[in-house]
Formats: C-alpha cells, sequence, structure tokens
C-alpha cells in the first residue's frame, strides 16, 4: 500500500467520523512563512484570517502554524492541517509551491490556494497581488517630490516581483520628471532592520530624498525621519505612524477580501481551481492615504492616477516602453502581457546598473 | 549549606534518570506557562510531547520524526568528536549548506539524463563540500593559530549569501519563470533521494544517520582514533606525549564534522527540500550542537536527543494548529527543555551534599 | 559608478551609529569572557533587552527607563545561564544556545501587542561648539546620547579591567580559576557578577535597535545582531581597544558595500555581502588573534 492510498484511506474515516460536524463548520488553515509579529509580509495575511474569522463568526474555524520554514516542515504541516479536517489551506510563501501541489495530490478534497506561485492543479488555486499598480503610484509622487532628483529604492532579492517594482516606479516617476535617477541597493534580506537603516542612511547621504523599500520594517522610515527633508512609503502595512511626514501614502498587502470571498466559495460549494492577480481594483493592493505633505496638485493627480488603476482604464505597463538596453519591448498603446510581467527580469530603459544574478 | 561532591565516577543510574526527570520538570512548568497564556495545560502536555507518537494520525507523525531528527543526528554526530577533542566547529550550519550546493550542482548537471550513477555522485559531492568548507577554519587553525569558532562562524554568513546567490544564480530554475530556486531534485529521479519505503519516512539520509551512530559508537569505544580523541580533550600534553599530532586531530575532526554536515545538505535537498532556495537552511547546524551535548556526546545519548527535539518540534505544529498556540511558546519549552537537562546533569557527576562549607 | 557621490564625512557619522548596537552587546560579552566564561547566548540577551527597552518606553514615554528597563532584563535572562553554568556546572555552549532559544521565545510573547507603536522620541544631542567643528563635528559629535554612553562604557571597561582592582580579580579567574580561588577570591560570584553585566549590555544593544535605530518592535528584529557581537570579541583578542576598532570595522564594511551599490559599483552584491565576514576572517588571520583567557569555557567546582 503506498502512501497516498493510506492517505487517501484516513481521509476517507476522518471524514466519515467527522462527516456530521464538518457540515456546520468550515475550517481553514493559514500556513506562515514569518512569524505573525512581523509587522509585514506574515502580519498581513494573518489579519486576512482574522478578518475571516469575524466575518463568519462560529460558521468558520480558523487554524494556523506560524514560522514554517520551506521544505519538509511546510509538507508536514499541510499535511496534518489537512488530516484534522481542514477544508481550504492557504500557504503564503512562494517556497510552498512544490510541497503544496504533492500535498494538493495526496487530498484531492481539500483545496489549497498558493500565494505567489504558477503551479496549479484540480483543488490547487494561485493568488497574487499587482503590487506594481501601487508602485506606479509611489513613483508618481516621488517623482515630482524629489528636489534632488534621486531617488533611493532599497531592493530586498533580484526576483521578478521586485525588478517588476522598480520598473513600475521608475516609469512614473520618468514621466512625471525626465531627469530623475534611481539608486538601487539590493539588500539580501527580506527583514532585517539593522541593515535597512543602513541602507537607507546611504541613500540619503548619496543625496536621495525619497526612499521607496522593497523590505518590510519601519527603519528606513525613521531614517527617513531623522534626516528630516525625505519622503518615504509604508511598505506592505500603512506604516501610518509615521505619517503625515516622511509617510506620504503606502502600499498596504490586504488579503482579507479574497480570503472571505474564497471561504464562501467553499461554503457555496463553488470553488474551482482558479488564478488570481488581483490589483488595486478588487482591493488586494492597498494605497495608503496621501497625506497632506504631498502638494495639492500632486495628490489629486496621484488620486487620478489610483482611479484609472483601479477602473481598469490604464495599465500600469502601456507602451511605448524600451529594455534597459534600448531595445523594443512594448510598442506605442501595447500593453504587458501577464507571462512577461510575472517573470520580469529586466529593467527599462534609463535605469542604470545591472541586475545581480 | 549545600554543597557539591564529585563523584569518583560519574553515576550510572542518574545517566539514565536526569532525562527523565528533566523531562518531568519540562512538562511541569510548561503547563504552568500553557495555563498562563488561557490554554488546558493537560491537554496541552499531551499534544506536544504524546500526540506524535500515539495520536490518531500517529502513523503520519512518526515517519516524520525520523525526517527531521535524522540531520540533527548526522550533523551533531560529527561535531561530538571535535567536541570531545576541544576543537569548537559551531559553523556545521554553513558547512551543510555548502555540501546541500555542491551535491545539488552535480545532480542539476546531470540533468534531464537519467543514470543510477547520479546520486552516489552527488552524495560524494556533498560530503566533499561539507568537507572542503569546514577545512577553512581547519587549515587556518593549523596554519595561522587562527581560532576556529570565529572562523566557522563567519563562513556560515558567507555560505548563507552564497546560498542566496546559487537559488537566483547558477543554479536557478531555467524552466522556473524567473523565481528564485533550483529545479526540484525530488523529482527528477535519478538524484531523488525518496523514501526506500513508502509511508516509512526511511531515506538515505536516515540510513546514513543510524550508520554513522553505529560507526561513532564503535570509533569511540573500540579505535585508537577515539582514545585519541578523548585524550586530548582531556589532557592535551597527555596525548602528545601519546603521539597523538594535535594538527592532525584538528583537520581530521572538522573533516569528520563538515562530511557529515555536508551529507546531511545533500540529503535534505535531494529529499525532503527538494530544491536549492533561498531560505534552504533551517538552523539545523545549530540545533545539531545543542543535540550533541544533550546527547552527552555519546552516539546512542545524540540519537536519543535528537529524536526529543525532532518530538517537540514535530508536536509544537501539531499544538500550534490545533490549540492556537503561538511559536513563541514553544520556543520557550524547548528552552526550558535544554535547560533542565543541561542543570539535572549535574547530578550523574556530583553528589549533592548537606553541611558547612569548608575553607579551602 | 560614481564614487564622488560617496561622502566619506557622513560615511563615517553614519558608521558610528552603525555600530553602537554591536558594540554594546560585544563589550559586555567582553567582560564576560575576560572572567572566563563564554555566553553564545547574546542573541537571546539582545533581543530580550531590545523588547524590555521597547516595552518600558512606551509605558513610561522615556526612553531612558526604556533603556535602564533593557538593562535589567537583559541581566535577568543572563542569570539563567549564570545559575545553570556557575551553580549546576552546565556546559556553557550548548546552555548559551538554549538561552537564545528561550530569548526569541520569550520576546515574541512579551511583544505581544506592541506591534506597530512607535517609540517615544529619542532625538540626537547636538553639541555646542564640539559639534561646530569641521569634519570631526558631524563625524563624532552630533549623534543620539546612546553612542556616547556605548563609548563611555568602552572607556570604563577598559580603565576597569587595567587599573582596577576589581579588574585584576576579574582578569585573575578568568586566566586561571583554580588559582584564584586558591587565593581566596570567590570564583563564582565575580562570574555571576560579569555574566550580569553582559546581559545587560547586551539588552542596551537590544534596545538601542527598537528605540534608536528601527525603532520599533518586531519579533526577531536583532537579526544576528548578537552574533556579530560575539565575532567582535573574539576578533578584538578580548581587548576593549581593538573592540572599538572592531565594531567600526564590521560596521563599516557593512555600510561601505551599500555605498558601493548605491554608486552603481559593478559587483556582485552577494559578495560585498559577504565581504564584511571575509574581511574579518582575513583580519584574524593577518593579526594572528591573541590568545584567550586561560579558564574560557570550563566549569568551575571548588573541589576543596
Amino acid at each position: 500500500m503506498t502512501m497516498k492510498t493510506i492517505l487517501a484511506g484516513a481521509t476517507l474515516a476522518l471524514g466519515l467520523a467527522t462527516g456530521a460536524a464538518a457540515q456546520d463548520t468550515t475550517t481553514v488553515g493559514f500556513v506562515y512563512v514569518g512569524p505573525i509579529g512581523d509587522g509585514g509580509w506574515t502580519y498581513e495575511h494573518n489579519k486576512g484570517r482574522l478578518a475571516v474569522e469575524e466575518h463568519f463568526g462560529d460558521a468558520v474555524e480558523t487554524v494556523f502554524v506560524e514560522s514554517v520554514p520551506e521544505g519538509a516542515d511546510a509538507e508536514r504541516v499541510m499535511t496534518q492541517m489537512a488530516l484534522q479536517g481542514a477544508d481550504l489551506i492557504f500557504t503564503t510563501s512562494f517556497g510552498y509551491m512544490d510541497q503544496t501541489i504533492a500535498v494538493a495530490e495526496k487530498f484531492p478534497d481539500v483545496r489549497f490556494e498558493h500565494a505567489t506561485g504558477y503551479k496549479r492543479a484540480d483543488n490547487v488555486s494561485t493568488y497574487s497581488a499587482r503590487f506594481y499598480e501601487g508602485r506606479a503610484v509611489q513613483g508618481h509622487i516621488a517623482g515630482q517630490m524629489t528636489e534632488s532628483n534621486i531617488i533611493g529604492y532599497i531592493a530586498s532579492f533580484p526576483i521578478p516581483e521586485v525588478i517588476r517594482g522598480i520598473n513600475s516606479a521608475y516609469l512614473h516617476a520618468q514621466e512625471v520628471n525626465p531627469d530623475v535617477e534611481f539608486k538601487i541597493i539590493w539588500a539580501y534580506t527580506w527583514f532585517d532592520p539593522a541593515k535597512e537603516a543602513e541602507a537607507a542612511n546611504v541613500l540619503i547621504e548619496q543625496g536621495a530624498d525619497v526612499i521607496l523599500q522593497h523590505t518590510d520594517s519601519t527603519a528606513p522610515q525613521a531614517a527617513a525621519q531623522a534626516a528630516g527633508n525625505v519622503v518615504t512609503f509604508g511598505q506592505a502595512s500603512d506604516m501610518s505612524e509615521f505619517a503625515p511626514f516622511p509617510r506620504v501614502s503606502s502600499i498596504i498587502d490586504d488579503w482579507a477580501p479574497y480570503y472571505i470571498a474564497r471561504t464562501q466559495a467553499v461554503i457555496d460549494g463553488t470553488w474551482e481551481s482558479t488564478d488570481t492577480w488581483d490589483g488595486i481594483g478588487p482591493g488586494m493592493v492597498g494605497i495608503g492615504e496621501i497625506t497632506d505633505a504631498v502638494p495639492a496638485d500632486i495628490k489629486a493627480s496621484a488620486e487620478d492616477l489610483v482611479e484609472r488603476l483601479r477602473t481598469g482604464e490604464y495599465h500600469a505597463f502601456t507602451g511605448p516602453i524600451n529594455k534597459q538596453d534600448g531595445s523594443a519591448w512594448l510598442a506605442d498603446g501595447e500593453i504587458a502581457d501577464d507571462g512577461t510581467l510575472a517573470g520580469m527580469d529586466f529593467y527599462v530603459e534609463g535605469l542604470t546598473g545591472d541586475i545581480p544574478q | 549549606m549545600i554543597m557539591l561532591e564529585k563523584r569518583p565516577q560519574p553515576s550510572r543510574g542518574w545517566i539514565f534518570a536526569t532525562p527523565v526527570v528533566a523531562v518531568l520538570m519540562t512538562m511541569f512548568f510548561g503547563a504552568l506557562l500553557f495555563a498562563a497564556l488561557g490554554q488546558d495545560p493537560l491537554v496541552t502536555i499531551r499534544t506536544i510531547f504524546l500526540d506524535p507518537l500515539f495520536s490518531e494520525f500517529a502513523w503520519f507523525y512518526r515517519p516524520q520524526l525520523l525526517i527531521k531528527g535524522a540531520p540533527l543526528v548526522l550533523i551533531a554526530i560529527g561535531l561530538s568528536f571535535g567536541f570531545r577533542a576541544g576543537i569548537w566547529n559551531i559553523g556545521a550550519e554553513g558547512q551543510y549548506i555548502v555540501g546541500a550546493i555542491c551535491g545539488a550542482a552535480v545532480g542539476l548537471a546531470f540533468y534531464p539524463m537519467e543514470s543510477f550513477i547520479i546520486f552516489p555522485l552527488m552524495i560524494i559531492a556533498g560530503a566533499i563540500g561539507g568537507l572542503m568548507w569546514a577545512m577553512i577554519p581547519g587549515v587556518l587553525r593549523v596554519r595561522f593559530g587562527t581560532n576556529e569558532i570565529l572562523v566557522s562562524l563567519m563562513l556560515v554568513y558567507v555560505a548563507e549569501q552564497l546560498l542566496a546567490s546559487m537559488a537566483l544564480g547558477a543554479l536557478r530554475n531555467p524552466d522556473g519563470m524567473g523565481f528564485p530556486g533550483s529545479r526540484n531534485l525530488s523529482q527528477y529521479d535519478s538524484a531523488a533521494n525518496l523514501e526506500i519505503i513508502a509511508g516509512s519516512g526511511m531515506h538515505w539520509g536516515v540510513v546514513t544517520a543510524f550508520i554513522a551512530v553505529i560507526l561513532a559508537y564503535i570509533a569511540l569505544s573500540r579505535h585508537i582514533f577515539g582514545f585519541n580523541v578523548r585524550l586530548s580533550g582531556q589532557s592535551p600534553r597527555a596525548a602528545r606525549f601519546a603521539g597523538v599530532n594535535p594538527g592532525k586531530l584538528i583537520l581530521i575532526c572538522m573533516g569528520i564534522s563538515g562530511a557529515l554536515a555536508g551529507l546531511a545538505g545533500l540529503f535534505e535537498v535531494a529529499g525532503p527540500a527538494g530544491q536549492i532556495s533561498i531560505d534552504f537552511n533551517v538552523g539545523y547546524g545549530f540545533t545539531a550542537i545543542i543535540v550533541a551535548f544533550l546527547g552527552r556526546l555519546h552516539p546512542v545519548g545524540i540519537l536519543l536527543a535528537g529524536g526529543l527535539m525532532a518530538l517537540t518540534y514535530i508536536g509544537g505544529e501539531i499544538a500550534q494548529s490545533n490549540l492556537g498556540l503561538p511559536i513563541a511558546a514553544i520556543q520557550i519549552l524547548q528552552g526550558m527543555l535544554l535547560f533542565f537537562l543541561l542543570a539535572v546533569d549535574v547530578l550523574t557527576n556530583y553528589r549533592i551534599k548537606f553541611g558547612r562549607e569548608r575553607t579551602a | 559608478m560614481d564614487l564622488s557621490s560617496i561622502n566619506p564625512i557622513l560615511l563615517l557619522a553614519s558608521l558610528m551609529v552603525a555600530a553602537t548596537p554591536i558594540m554594546l552587546a560585544a563589550i559586555g560579552e567582553l567582560v564576560v569572557e575576560r572572567a572566563g566564561v563564554l555566553n553564545l547566548g547574546v542573541e537571546g540577551m539582545t533581543i530580550t533587552g531590545a523588547v524590555c527597552g521597547f516595552v518600558v518606553a512606551v509605558a513610561t514615554s522615556s526612553p531612558w527607563l526604556g533603556f535602564l528597563g533593557a538593562a535589567i532584563g537583559g541581566a535577568v535572562l543572563s542569570l539563567i545561564f549564570g545559575i545553570l553554568t556557575q551553580l549546576f556546572l552546565s556546559n556553557q555552549v550548548a546552555t548559551g544556545l538554549a538561552l537564545t532559544l528561550f530569548g526569541l521565545g520569550l520576546s515574541a510573547l512579551m511583544g505581544q501587542g506592541y506591534i506597530g507603536i512607535k517609540a517615544p522620541e529619542f532625538p540626537d544631542w547636538y553639541i555646542p561648539l564640539l559639534g561646530d567643528i569641521p569634519v570631526i563635528g558631524p563625524i563624532v559629535f552630533q549623534h543620539d546620547p546612546m553612542v556616547y554612553v556605548g563609548l563611555a562604557i568602552v572607556a570604563g571597561v577598559w580603565a576597569f579591567l587595567k587599573y582596577s582592582r576589581a579588574g585584576l580579580i576579574l582578569r585573575a579567574v578568568g586566566e586561571n580559576h583554580e588559582a584564584a580561588h586558591a587565593l581566596g577570591y570567590h570564583v563564582v560570584r565575580v562570574r555571576m557578577l560579569a555574566i550580569m553585566f553582559g546581559g545587560a549590555c547586551a539588552g542596551l544593544g537590544g534596545a538601542y535597535l527598537s528605540l534608536v535605530r528601527v525603532p520599533q518592535w518586531t519579533e526577531g528584529m536583532t537579526a544576528g545582531a548578537g552574533w556579530i557581537a560575539l565575532a567582535i570579541v573574539v576578533f578584538a583578542s578580548w581587548r576593549p581597544g581593538r573592540l572599538l576598532l572592531g565594531a567600526y570595522l564590521f560596521g563599516g564594511v557593512t555600510v561601505l558595500q551599500l555605498n558601493l551599490q548605491a554608486a552603481g559599483a559593478a559587483i556582485g552584491v552577494e559578495y560585498l555581502s559577504m565581504a564584511p565576514y571575509l574581511a574579518t576572517i582575513a583580519v584574524l588571520v593577518i593579526m594572528r588573534a591573541g590568545r584567550a583567557p586561560g579558564s574560557l569555557g570550563q566549569s568551575f567546582h571548588a573541589s576543596r
């Protein structure tokens, strides 16, 4: 007897044993890569979980395990949740991709949702957020707020998600300020407050008066505040404690609407495997309040940009856009396809330096 | 006045009794902690310590104990030789990473060719990778007298950067849509370190860990090498008179620990983890140091200590998901378990006496 | 690449700030190791100090009381290590690692409910006259007070070890505890005090991160600062003067690599990120690390 049949038999037995109870409550599991107190990525996913609990009350029970390393541990935690009767499991890190697929194969009756990946199955959906739409808004504000024409960017790792953000921010900064220059530091970490603070200081010392960050701590905000005259944007969470200045706006991960909708779909029996990539429109990407530190005309045009992105009237990657080496990427009016965006591994024209390999 | 008096011989009774006492004390104080956090203490303790072994789903958890414990045991066995001889390799985490990178690189170089020779080659590459990484602090210590604690620790951070660089660069999956991480080795038949018997948890890393325990036991109790190691730890001068070459001993001990850590990394990357990714390492190299000491640097003790650590990890996960306990509470419990195990060890070597303090 | 965009004055100024948390943690550990005790739990004490400092500072709105709370929190945690290693004679390496594990969990539990809150302000001191000196002023005399407290502690430890009788006893205990005991010194008492001093300093280093550098509480926020502090102690050959150098070198290489990146230097980022560690190894080999205290890491039991 193989592992698969043993597991299938066990799930069947469990289903029979707890069938009555399972009809009353739906159990939703969450697997987190960091601690829920990280104030960033996992913190926001957990807020989504709490929103599910609040929305459904007693009809839904949620369970979670935090700080689960990618690899064998993730596979074990997912299996355990499925064995204990979870109906829907959200796996919230790219590194859980292969494990999610493997466990889903053993539990055909349990639905899985994998964040930021690209592998799907009949019972595995993927979901991700179009954070680059928020980056466009940031670039739009940053390009007009900068006086030194130098914008600092604290990047984490050279992966498509981060590169997309840099390109989007740069395109929209350059659109409003052709002289703008980006200085990019690759921190090679998602979370190291001390290093992030140093990176922000270095960028400020080298003339940047706007700091964009793709790392999750507030350290760059504090560094900007200490410097006095530097603009920042919140990342992952609103970071409103640094508003109205230096933090003038933010990109917020808001998973609650999606988590509630998918849980509802399981309850209704309408759940299907899908590939969701939502932006500002459906509310997965939130734009934090633009403060009054931003001049009224810039604020108005930024809010207009948000609105056009929300309605889908405008796409953040609309041609003409050339690649860094000058070769054409998008013709005039052409819109980037999701495939290229998902695997983006090049800078657009005007950015200097190389993407580390 | 309570005093400690050194026993002429370690107490055999206490050697076996101390771990039990420590676990019971942890359960007691853990129960207090969980009660303070608003949990039912008895249910929580049962979930962590017994559910992985005896619950409804124990058939799933028991093999997982092997998977979780094997790298800890394998690395700790390697470290125990050096620790006995007073050679402090605390950079096993780095050697684990480099072993995984080297082994995975060999496997990926052959992709998509299928051959029975690939996996053995990967094993050799993994062992050599870990060994070479451990040789850096070893050689620097022998040649320049550089402190191996510091160098081996520094090399952990270097290895972590190397890992990120490999996951994003040289070993990145060309079909991975630009995402970081290598191809999944566990889906590449010739390179996969799969379970030997499905559902048993026994993969080649587990087998190797058991073999390492047996060989270490023989080496320490029956072989001149084990004697030299113990002698060097107890009295370096005496060891030199006995003809032990200290430089050679350092290199051998560093080499063994590095090679075993590298092997652990290789078996992990080819099986349970499956791929080289930015966050591939999860601290086995550091936890193994604790396991080595909990096991009193004895092969059988290490085997039991590795199993106990694995139990608290897996039981902790169950408690998190079933009872909503934060992982922080599990870490505190693990910390307490270690504290108690270390504290009660004093009873093995010392006798408690009540009386007046005599002046020296 | 445009190296002219790097301003050496600002680079050195930010260096002083970047080095402060690791320097604080390291000077405490230096005293511990000079007393012959190896405490690998610095990371656990640092993060416990970070959360204690944050909680106290938020509750009292006083950063100074926060730092005091951090020092007490770190010292209390180190007491666990002291009791285990000094009274129960447990292995110091394993106990230290267990202390780190325990500290990470404890800090996370204590910090629940403090996420997303801002710490009270802790403004820079602009020292009049001295701060106006060209070049030197901005580098040395325009920082927050804890930078100077850190330097004062290092100077104090240097003077204590070199000139005071108590420092002499501490060194004697670290070099040869049997002999120190025979001379009538209380080995265990001296070591307990040293361990608590180490815990307090590590706590201050952590609070510097949570109250000044970041300033916020998030789980795991020290991100390895305690481990770097351990490295600096060995790098410094257990001497306070060199410890200062080591902290600046470590902070400096990191700041420098970030500067090179921002200036567009075409060097692989991962290799730049490795640079501080490789540089430490290189300097270690070149400088030939000094001799460790004679009794470092050994348990002491007064047999007679």
